[in-house]
Protein backbone atom coordinates (compact mmCIF):
# COMPACT_ATOMS: atom_id res chain seq x y z
CA UNK A 1 0.00 0.00 0.00
CA UNK A 2 1.67 3.36 -1.45
CA UNK A 3 1.21 6.29 0.78
CA UNK A 4 -1.26 7.65 -1.00
CA UNK A 5 -3.60 4.66 -0.60
CA UNK A 6 -3.38 5.34 3.10
CA UNK A 7 -4.81 8.70 2.89
CA UNK A 8 -7.24 7.97 0.35
CA UNK A 9 -8.81 4.74 2.41
CA UNK A 10 -12.14 5.03 3.35
CA UNK A 11 -14.01 4.64 6.72
CA UNK A 12 -14.87 0.97 6.79
CA UNK A 13 -17.15 1.19 10.61
CA UNK A 14 -19.89 3.29 9.14
CA UNK A 15 -20.51 0.53 6.77
CA UNK A 16 -20.29 -2.00 9.50
CA UNK A 17 -23.37 0.07 11.71
CA UNK A 18 -25.24 0.21 8.51
CA UNK A 19 -25.16 -3.23 7.76
CA UNK A 20 -25.92 -4.62 11.27
CA UNK A 21 -28.79 -1.81 11.50
CA UNK A 22 -29.86 -3.42 8.69
CA UNK A 23 -29.98 -6.88 9.40
CA UNK A 24 -30.67 -6.51 12.80
CA UNK A 25 -34.32 -4.94 12.28
CA UNK A 26 -35.20 -8.21 9.77
CA UNK A 27 -33.40 -10.43 12.51
CA UNK A 28 -35.17 -9.04 15.78
CA UNK A 29 -38.46 -9.24 13.50
CA UNK A 30 -38.49 -12.87 12.43
CA UNK A 31 -36.93 -14.37 15.35
CA UNK A 32 -36.76 -11.57 18.46
CA UNK A 33 -38.06 -11.87 21.78
CA UNK A 34 -41.06 -10.30 19.80
CA UNK A 35 -41.76 -12.73 17.31
CA UNK A 36 -45.06 -14.80 18.40
CA UNK A 37 -46.50 -11.50 18.93
CA UNK A 38 -45.34 -10.15 15.78
CA UNK A 39 -46.84 -13.41 14.09
CA UNK A 40 -50.34 -12.80 15.61
CA UNK A 41 -50.33 -9.69 14.78
CA UNK A 42 -49.80 -10.17 11.26
CA UNK A 43 -52.43 -13.00 11.31
CA UNK A 44 -55.10 -10.72 13.26
CA UNK A 45 -54.81 -7.90 11.02
CA UNK A 46 -54.52 -9.97 7.65
CA UNK A 47 -57.95 -11.18 8.56
CA UNK A 48 -59.77 -7.42 9.41
CA UNK A 49 -58.23 -6.48 6.02
CA UNK A 50 -59.26 -9.59 4.19
CA UNK A 51 -62.87 -8.61 5.56
CA UNK A 52 -62.97 -5.77 2.90
CA UNK A 53 -60.36 -5.90 0.52
CA UNK A 54 -58.17 -8.75 -1.08
CA UNK A 55 -54.49 -8.53 -0.34
CA UNK A 56 -51.43 -11.30 -0.33
CA UNK A 57 -49.79 -12.64 2.98
CA UNK A 58 -46.68 -11.20 2.35
CA UNK A 59 -48.53 -7.76 1.95
CA UNK A 60 -48.79 -7.23 5.07
CA UNK A 61 -45.57 -6.47 6.80
CA UNK A 62 -45.13 -5.83 10.99
CA UNK A 63 -42.01 -4.75 12.28
CA UNK A 64 -41.18 -4.18 16.41
CA UNK A 65 -38.08 -1.62 16.82
CA UNK A 66 -36.81 -2.13 20.26
CA UNK A 67 -35.92 1.57 22.01
CA UNK A 68 -34.21 3.03 25.18
CA UNK A 69 -37.82 4.07 26.90
CA UNK A 70 -40.51 2.68 24.22
CA UNK A 71 -40.75 0.45 21.23
CA UNK A 72 -42.39 1.10 18.12
CA UNK A 73 -44.92 -0.86 16.32
CA UNK A 74 -44.46 0.00 12.07
CA UNK A 75 -47.45 -1.98 10.13
CA UNK A 76 -47.52 -1.45 6.63
CA UNK A 77 -50.14 -2.78 4.30
CA UNK A 78 -49.84 -2.37 0.45
CA UNK A 79 -52.81 -3.19 -1.71
CA UNK A 80 -53.25 -3.48 -5.10
CA UNK A 81 -54.55 -1.23 -7.64
CA UNK A 82 -58.19 -0.99 -8.06
CA UNK A 83 -58.56 -3.40 -5.13
CA UNK A 84 -60.62 -0.54 -2.83
CA UNK A 85 -62.73 0.84 -5.64
CA UNK A 86 -63.93 -2.50 -6.70
CA UNK A 87 -64.81 -3.81 -3.12
CA UNK A 88 -66.94 -0.06 -3.10
CA UNK A 89 -68.73 -1.34 -6.20
CA UNK A 90 -69.57 -5.18 -4.69
CA UNK A 91 -70.87 -3.40 -1.51
CA UNK A 92 -73.13 -0.63 -3.34
CA UNK A 93 -74.11 -3.59 -5.53
CA UNK A 94 -75.06 -5.77 -2.25
CA UNK A 95 -77.29 -2.60 -0.78
CA UNK A 96 -78.92 -2.01 -4.09
CA UNK A 97 -79.84 -5.78 -3.92
CA UNK A 98 -81.10 -5.82 -0.58
CA UNK B 1 -29.48 -9.41 49.00
CA UNK B 2 -27.30 -11.21 46.85
CA UNK B 3 -27.60 -10.62 43.13
CA UNK B 4 -27.12 -13.27 40.36
CA UNK B 5 -25.05 -11.97 37.90
CA UNK B 6 -24.51 -13.33 34.37
CA UNK B 7 -21.58 -12.51 31.97
CA UNK B 8 -22.80 -13.74 28.32
CA UNK B 9 -22.18 -12.81 24.90
CA UNK B 10 -23.37 -15.53 22.01
CA UNK B 11 -20.10 -15.58 20.54
CA UNK B 12 -16.97 -17.11 21.69
CA UNK B 13 -13.51 -15.34 22.51
CA UNK B 14 -14.81 -11.81 23.33
CA UNK B 15 -13.71 -11.82 26.71
CA UNK B 16 -16.65 -13.32 28.92
CA UNK B 17 -14.02 -15.45 30.97
CA UNK B 18 -11.45 -12.75 31.82
CA UNK B 19 -14.45 -10.20 32.43
CA UNK B 20 -16.05 -12.67 35.00
CA UNK B 21 -12.55 -12.61 37.03
CA UNK B 22 -11.57 -9.57 36.38
CA UNK B 23 -15.32 -8.13 37.89
CA UNK B 24 -15.36 -10.96 40.18
CA UNK B 25 -11.43 -10.05 41.66
CA UNK B 26 -12.58 -6.31 41.89
CA UNK B 27 -16.20 -6.48 43.62
CA UNK B 28 -14.09 -8.91 46.07
CA UNK B 29 -11.46 -6.58 46.39
CA UNK B 30 -13.93 -3.56 47.99
CA UNK B 31 -15.50 -6.25 50.11
CA UNK B 32 -18.17 -7.73 48.98
CA UNK B 33 -18.01 -11.86 49.11
CA UNK B 34 -18.53 -12.71 45.93
CA UNK B 35 -18.44 -16.67 44.31
CA UNK B 36 -17.65 -16.84 40.13
CA UNK B 37 -19.16 -19.71 38.52
CA UNK B 38 -18.30 -21.59 35.21
CA UNK B 39 -21.25 -23.07 33.24
CA UNK B 40 -19.55 -24.36 30.95
CA UNK B 41 -19.47 -27.96 31.10
CA UNK B 42 -16.63 -30.35 29.45
CA UNK B 43 -14.63 -26.77 28.63
CA UNK B 44 -14.22 -25.14 31.58
CA UNK B 45 -11.62 -22.33 31.49
CA UNK B 46 -12.47 -20.26 34.86
CA UNK B 47 -9.93 -22.33 37.01
CA UNK B 48 -7.06 -21.38 34.87
CA UNK B 49 -7.76 -17.80 34.03
CA UNK B 50 -8.02 -17.79 38.00
CA UNK B 51 -5.13 -19.90 38.75
CA UNK B 52 -6.85 -22.49 40.05
CA UNK B 53 -6.62 -25.43 38.43
CA UNK B 54 -4.26 -27.19 40.34
CA UNK B 55 -6.95 -26.97 43.40
CA UNK B 56 -10.03 -28.50 41.23
CA UNK B 57 -11.53 -31.41 43.41
CA UNK B 58 -15.34 -31.37 43.37
CA UNK B 59 -17.42 -29.41 40.48
CA UNK B 60 -21.11 -28.22 40.28
CA UNK B 61 -22.24 -31.16 38.93
CA UNK B 62 -20.78 -33.31 41.67
CA UNK B 63 -22.81 -30.82 43.86
CA UNK B 64 -25.90 -31.68 42.00
CA UNK B 65 -25.77 -35.09 41.99
CA UNK B 66 -24.61 -35.60 45.80
CA UNK B 67 -21.60 -36.61 45.58
CA UNK B 68 -20.54 -33.60 46.97
CA UNK B 69 -21.74 -30.67 49.32
CA UNK B 70 -20.77 -26.96 47.87
CA UNK B 71 -18.58 -26.49 50.53
CA UNK B 72 -16.27 -29.05 49.24
CA UNK B 73 -16.48 -28.15 45.58
CA UNK B 74 -15.85 -24.17 46.17
CA UNK B 75 -11.93 -22.91 46.02
CA UNK B 76 -11.56 -19.93 48.24
CA UNK B 77 -9.17 -17.69 46.28
CA UNK B 78 -5.27 -17.30 47.93
CA UNK B 79 -5.30 -13.66 46.80
CA UNK B 80 -8.54 -12.17 47.82
CA UNK B 81 -10.19 -13.26 50.90
CA UNK B 82 -13.92 -12.74 50.23
CA UNK B 83 -13.66 -14.66 46.51
CA UNK B 84 -14.45 -17.75 45.36
CA UNK B 85 -14.85 -19.97 42.40
CA UNK B 86 -17.40 -23.17 41.44
CA UNK B 87 -15.61 -24.58 38.65
CA UNK B 88 -17.43 -26.69 35.88
CA UNK B 89 -17.00 -30.32 35.43
CA UNK B 90 -14.96 -31.31 33.00
CA UNK B 91 -15.44 -34.62 32.31
CA UNK B 92 -19.16 -34.73 32.57
CA UNK B 93 -21.82 -35.12 29.87
CA UNK B 94 -23.62 -31.71 29.66
CA UNK B 95 -27.38 -33.22 30.31
CA UNK B 96 -25.69 -33.78 34.18
CA UNK B 97 -26.43 -29.92 34.35
CA UNK B 98 -30.30 -30.36 35.29
CA UNK B 99 -32.63 -27.56 35.86
CA UNK B 100 -33.64 -28.28 39.09
CA UNK B 101 -29.97 -29.08 39.55
CA UNK B 102 -28.57 -25.26 38.75
CA UNK B 103 -31.50 -23.94 41.15
CA UNK B 104 -31.02 -25.19 44.27
CA UNK B 105 -27.23 -24.59 43.51
CA UNK B 106 -27.84 -20.33 42.82
CA UNK B 107 -30.52 -20.62 45.87
CA UNK B 108 -27.77 -22.12 48.28
CA UNK B 109 -25.45 -19.44 46.50
CA UNK B 110 -27.01 -16.77 47.00
CA UNK B 111 -27.51 -17.68 50.99
CA UNK B 112 -23.55 -17.46 51.16
CA UNK B 113 -22.47 -14.76 48.59
CA UNK B 114 -23.26 -10.71 47.72
CA UNK B 115 -22.47 -11.41 44.41
CA UNK B 116 -22.78 -14.89 42.20
CA UNK B 117 -21.49 -14.25 38.79
CA UNK B 118 -22.32 -17.01 36.43
CA UNK B 119 -19.38 -17.39 33.32
CA UNK B 120 -21.78 -18.63 30.36
CA UNK B 121 -20.14 -20.67 27.88
CA UNK B 122 -20.77 -19.32 24.03
CA UNK B 123 -23.61 -20.28 22.07
CA UNK B 124 -27.20 -20.10 22.96
CA UNK B 125 -27.47 -24.01 23.85
CA UNK B 126 -28.37 -25.53 27.28
CA UNK B 127 -25.14 -24.49 29.25
CA UNK B 128 -25.63 -20.79 27.79
CA UNK B 129 -29.62 -20.64 28.69
CA UNK B 130 -28.84 -22.08 32.13
CA UNK B 131 -26.20 -19.96 33.06
CA UNK B 132 -28.90 -16.74 32.48
CA UNK B 133 -31.92 -18.22 33.87
CA UNK B 134 -31.94 -17.15 37.49
CA UNK B 135 -30.03 -14.00 36.60
CA UNK B 136 -31.21 -10.40 38.09
CA UNK B 137 -28.60 -8.74 36.02
CA UNK B 138 -26.72 -9.34 32.77
CA UNK B 139 -23.33 -7.85 31.55
CA UNK B 140 -23.04 -9.11 27.71
CA UNK B 141 -19.47 -8.60 26.71
CA UNK B 142 -19.55 -7.55 23.08
CA UNK B 143 -16.21 -6.70 21.05
CA UNK B 144 -16.92 -3.56 18.36
CA UNK B 145 -17.11 -5.97 15.71
CA UNK B 146 -20.15 -7.45 13.55
CA UNK B 147 -20.48 -10.83 14.68
CA UNK B 148 -19.95 -9.90 17.96
CA UNK B 149 -22.36 -7.20 18.04
CA UNK B 150 -25.03 -9.27 16.14
CA UNK B 151 -24.86 -12.21 18.59
CA UNK B 152 -25.41 -9.76 21.29
CA UNK B 153 -28.19 -8.67 19.71
CA UNK B 154 -29.71 -12.35 19.71
CA UNK B 155 -28.61 -12.83 23.63
CA UNK B 156 -30.26 -9.49 24.51
CA UNK B 157 -33.67 -11.31 22.85
CA UNK B 158 -33.16 -14.49 24.81
CA UNK B 159 -32.83 -12.31 27.93
CA UNK B 160 -36.00 -10.81 28.16
CA UNK B 161 -37.60 -13.95 26.86
CA UNK B 162 -36.08 -16.95 28.40
CA UNK B 163 -35.15 -16.08 31.69
CA UNK B 164 -36.96 -16.93 34.70
CA UNK B 165 -37.06 -12.94 35.40
CA UNK B 166 -38.94 -12.70 31.85
CA UNK B 167 -41.41 -15.49 33.12
CA UNK B 168 -42.46 -13.57 35.53
CA UNK B 169 -42.84 -10.83 33.98
CA UNK B 170 -40.10 -8.71 35.22
CA UNK B 171 -37.37 -7.28 33.45
CA UNK B 172 -33.75 -8.40 33.42
CA UNK B 173 -31.06 -5.38 34.16
CA UNK B 174 -29.07 -5.49 31.38
CA UNK B 175 -25.15 -3.88 30.83
CA UNK B 176 -23.07 -3.56 27.76
CA UNK B 177 -19.23 -4.27 28.39
CA UNK B 178 -17.71 -2.96 25.04
CA UNK B 179 -14.21 -4.98 25.06
CA UNK B 180 -11.04 -5.23 23.11
CA UNK B 181 -11.76 -1.43 22.21
CA UNK B 182 -9.17 0.39 20.30
CA UNK B 183 -9.67 3.96 20.81
CA UNK B 184 -7.05 4.99 17.66
CA UNK B 185 -8.90 2.57 15.58
CA UNK B 186 -12.34 4.15 16.17
CA UNK B 187 -11.49 7.63 15.78
CA UNK B 188 -9.83 6.63 12.05
CA UNK B 189 -12.90 4.59 11.41
CA UNK B 190 -11.94 1.50 11.32
CA UNK B 191 -13.63 0.38 14.16
CA UNK B 192 -17.77 0.62 15.40
CA UNK B 193 -17.63 3.50 17.81
CA UNK B 194 -18.82 3.45 21.28
CA UNK B 195 -22.25 5.18 20.56
CA UNK B 196 -22.75 2.83 17.03
CA UNK B 197 -22.72 -0.17 19.40
CA UNK B 198 -25.02 1.30 22.29
CA UNK B 199 -27.48 2.89 19.32
CA UNK B 200 -27.79 -0.45 17.52
CA UNK B 201 -27.90 -2.88 20.94
CA UNK B 202 -29.62 0.15 22.71
CA UNK B 203 -28.79 -1.11 26.68
CA UNK B 204 -26.88 1.17 28.83
CA UNK B 205 -22.87 1.00 29.33
CA UNK B 206 -20.92 -0.58 31.84
CA UNK B 207 -17.73 -0.39 31.13
CA UNK B 208 -15.32 0.09 28.19
CA UNK B 209 -12.16 -2.12 28.28
CA UNK B 210 -9.11 -1.09 26.46
CA UNK B 211 -7.55 -3.87 24.20
CA UNK B 212 -4.36 -4.84 26.06
CA UNK B 213 -1.15 -6.76 26.21
CA UNK B 214 -2.01 -6.97 30.43
CA UNK B 215 -5.22 -9.03 29.40
CA UNK B 216 -3.18 -12.21 27.91
CA UNK B 217 0.07 -11.28 30.96
CA UNK B 218 -3.23 -11.86 33.26
CA UNK B 219 -4.31 -15.28 32.05
CA UNK B 220 -0.45 -16.76 31.32
CA UNK B 221 -0.03 -16.08 34.83
CA UNK B 222 -3.60 -17.02 35.95
CA UNK B 223 -4.38 -13.95 37.92
CA UNK B 224 -7.09 -11.65 36.91
CA UNK B 225 -6.11 -8.27 35.27
CA UNK B 226 -7.41 -6.44 38.25
CA UNK B 227 -4.93 -8.12 40.46
CA UNK B 228 -1.63 -8.73 38.13
CA UNK B 229 -1.78 -5.57 37.20
CA UNK B 230 -3.95 -2.77 39.10
CA UNK B 231 -2.71 0.49 36.95
CA UNK B 232 -2.87 -0.93 33.98
CA UNK B 233 -5.69 0.69 31.82
CA UNK B 234 -7.93 -2.40 31.37
CA UNK B 235 -7.88 -3.02 35.29
CA UNK B 236 -9.24 0.20 36.00
CA UNK B 237 -11.59 0.31 33.46
CA UNK B 238 -12.72 -2.79 35.38
CA UNK B 239 -12.56 -1.20 38.85
CA UNK B 240 -14.78 1.23 37.13
CA UNK B 241 -17.39 -1.34 35.50
CA UNK B 242 -17.68 -2.86 39.17
CA UNK B 243 -18.48 0.08 40.85
CA UNK B 244 -20.96 1.13 38.54
CA UNK B 245 -22.34 -2.70 39.18
CA UNK B 246 -22.90 -1.42 42.94
CA UNK B 247 -24.59 1.46 41.32
CA UNK B 248 -22.05 4.34 41.57
CA UNK B 249 -21.68 7.07 39.33
CA UNK B 250 -18.27 6.56 37.43
CA UNK B 251 -17.61 9.08 34.54
CA UNK B 252 -17.14 7.35 31.56
CA UNK B 253 -13.50 7.02 29.90
CA UNK B 254 -11.37 4.90 28.26
CA UNK B 255 -8.47 4.64 30.34
CA UNK B 256 -5.04 5.03 28.56
CA UNK B 257 -1.86 2.94 28.94
CA UNK B 258 0.38 5.55 28.57
CA UNK B 259 -0.65 9.47 28.00
CA UNK B 260 0.95 9.24 24.73
CA UNK B 261 0.41 11.62 21.69
CA UNK B 262 -2.33 9.78 20.54
CA UNK B 263 -4.75 9.34 23.85
CA UNK B 264 -4.13 13.15 23.76
CA UNK B 265 -4.89 13.62 20.45
CA UNK B 266 -8.39 11.53 20.76
CA UNK B 267 -9.23 12.27 23.72
CA UNK B 268 -10.00 10.23 27.21
CA UNK B 269 -14.26 10.96 26.87
CA UNK B 270 -16.55 9.28 24.71
CA UNK B 271 -19.47 8.65 26.45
Amino acid sequence: MSFFNFFARKPTAPIARDRLQILLAHERASFGSNSDLIALLQEEILAVIRKHVTVERDKVQVKLDRGDSFSTLEIGVEIPPGAVEKQAEIRRAAARAS
Amino acid sequence: MAKVLVVTSGKGGVGKTTSTAALGAALAKSGKKVVVVDFDVGLRNLDIVMGAERRVVFDMINVIQGEANLGQALIRDKRVETLSILPASQTRDKDALTSEGVAKVIAELREKFDWVICDSPAGIERGASLAMHHADVAVIVTNPEVSSVRDSDRIIGLLDSKTEMAAKGGRIEKHLLLTRFDTVRAARGDMLKTEDVLEILSIPLLGIIPESTEVLRASNLGTPVVLSNPDSAPARAYFDAARRLEGQVVPMVVPGEKRSFMTRLFGRRVA
